[in-house]
């Protein structure tokens, strides 16, 4: 446990060293859902019916851009051999930069797509579902997104690569995160789609870590 | 007394046989000199030492006890030094060597401040990492092996980019190691002066 908060402590105090990292994932979430109503045109109708779906589409790609220097790093100075050296399982020191890595990009992406839901003319009632929404949807595409890291440790171009990866296990988020805000919107109850995300999130926390730290010990042989 | 052995270890690295039929025992307060070309498997041999890949064959106990029966514990016992730094550019020489003992379950600034002064580092404490040089940086990587305490130590040259005074500061501490009953298993292409040392001469078999 202790070397899991150390190595939480580790990876939040690199972020706050370079702050430009996590400044780029959120910059390039604000700037592609800009281009939006740039590219469809300013029709408000057209905007508050593509808004939820521009928010999390770019949230997932916004995300992606971040997960090739989650172990990457690591792994090319060294210091992923003393993590997998540690006295404690590999899987809880997963878990512990998983949930590193949903602080410094995650939970920016939550706090920055009010913002964004404005721009794009999001109806008022769908606000409080969009930030319920992602907030449980999030840490799965961190927890997701892990395990393409894992696995692409080593590979050439695994900027490539890991896209192709974890792109078609984010459709399931996706999918019930854009259902819970329309439903919101349309005055449906949210509560069913939100619950799905729950269980993905669920089943994703214990799973999501041990395929990662499998991935991780292949990669060290 | 409780020995690290192996036992006709095998090791295959990209379908090529590196080395077969090694075998090895070190004891508490001895220190194993692994020595032989480049590409012999020395530093295959460590990171099989240290559990990161899997024999292709033979055993390897500690005390009698196979270590895959008990891979926890046996990473529980080792610090091992690759030939990398593992060092994070922004975080100053204390921070990296307190993240690897806190990593290691211990939180004791005195230890981390002890090892960087036993390494010549102490002037050097609070500065990040990027500003060091070649011998600096693996003298903070050696800082760590007293950081936090463990029996075995796996070191994978050493000794590399270290001036005179940084070596005899190495010798020193592993004297004080091996002393205190630890062992060290070394790979290295520099002559060690240290008691109870024995060399493990690899390659001799390579084609």
């Amino acid at each position: 446990m202790m070397s899991a908060l150390a190595l939480l402590r580790r990876d939040l105090r690199l972020a706050l060293r370079t702050p430009g990292d996590s400044a780029t994932v959120v910059l390039f979430f604000v700037l592609t859902a800009v281009l939006f109503p740039l590219g469809v045109g300013p029709e408000p109708n057209i905007l508050a019916r593509i808004a939820v779906g521009v928010i999390w589409v770019t949230a997932l790609l916004a995300c992606l851009l971040s997960f090739d220097r989650l172990f990457q790093l690591d792994a090319e100075d060294g210091s992923l051999d003393l993590i997998a050296l540690a006295p404690a399982p590999l899987e809880l020191l997963v878990l512990a930069k998983c949930v590193a890595h949903w602080l410094v990009t995650g939970l920016p992406l939550i706090i920055v797509s009010p913002v964004l839901a404005i721009f794009l003319n999001l109806p008022g009632e769908g606000y409080p579902v969009l930030l319920l929404a992602l907030a449980i949807g999030t840490p799965t595409l961190s927890l997701i997104g892990a395990i393409g890291a894992g696995l692409t440790l080593g590979a050439r171009r695994s900027g490539v690569l890991l896209p192709l990866l974890v792109l078609p296990l984010y459709v399931p988020v996706l999918v019930f995160g854009v259902a819970a805000i329309e439903a919101a919107v349309a005055g449906l109850p949210a509560r069913p789609h939100l619950l799905i995300l729950g269980g993905l999130l669920a089943l994703s926390l214990p799973l999501a870590p041990v395929a990662t730290a499998a991935a991780i010990r292949q990669a060290l042989e | 007394m409780d020995e690290f052995t192996g036992t006709a270890l095998a090791c295959v690295r990209g379908e090529r046989l590196v080395f077969k039929d090694l075998s090895f025992r070190v004891g508490a307060g001895q220190v194993l000199a692994l020595t032989g070309p480049n590409g012999s498997g020395k530093s295959s041999l460590l990171r099989l030492m240290a559990g990161l890949i899997r024999p292709a064959g033979g055993r390897l106990a500690w005390d009698g006890a196979d270590i895959a029966d008990d891979p926890d514990a046996h990473r529980a016992r080792l610090h091992y030094l690759g030939h990398l730094d593992a060092l994070k550019p922004t975080l100053t020489v204390t921070e990296n060597v307190a993240f690897y003992a806190a990593l290691r379950g211990h939180r004791d600034p005195a230890a981390v401040s002890a090892a960087l002064a036993a390494f010549g580092l102490s002037a050097l404490a609070d500065l990040p990492a990027r500003f060091l040089s070649q011998g600096q940086r693996r003298r903070t990587a050696l800082a760590r092996l007293l950081a936090a305490p463990a029996p075995l130590w796996l070191l994978d040259e050493p000794t590399l980019g270290l001036d005179a005074a940084s070596l005899d500061a190495l010798l020193a501490v592993l004297r004080r190691h091996v002393a205190t009953g630890g062992r060290a298993v070394i790979a290295t292409h520099a002559p060690l002066d240290v008691p109870g040392l024995a060399e493990l001469r690899l390659g001799s078999r390579a084609p």
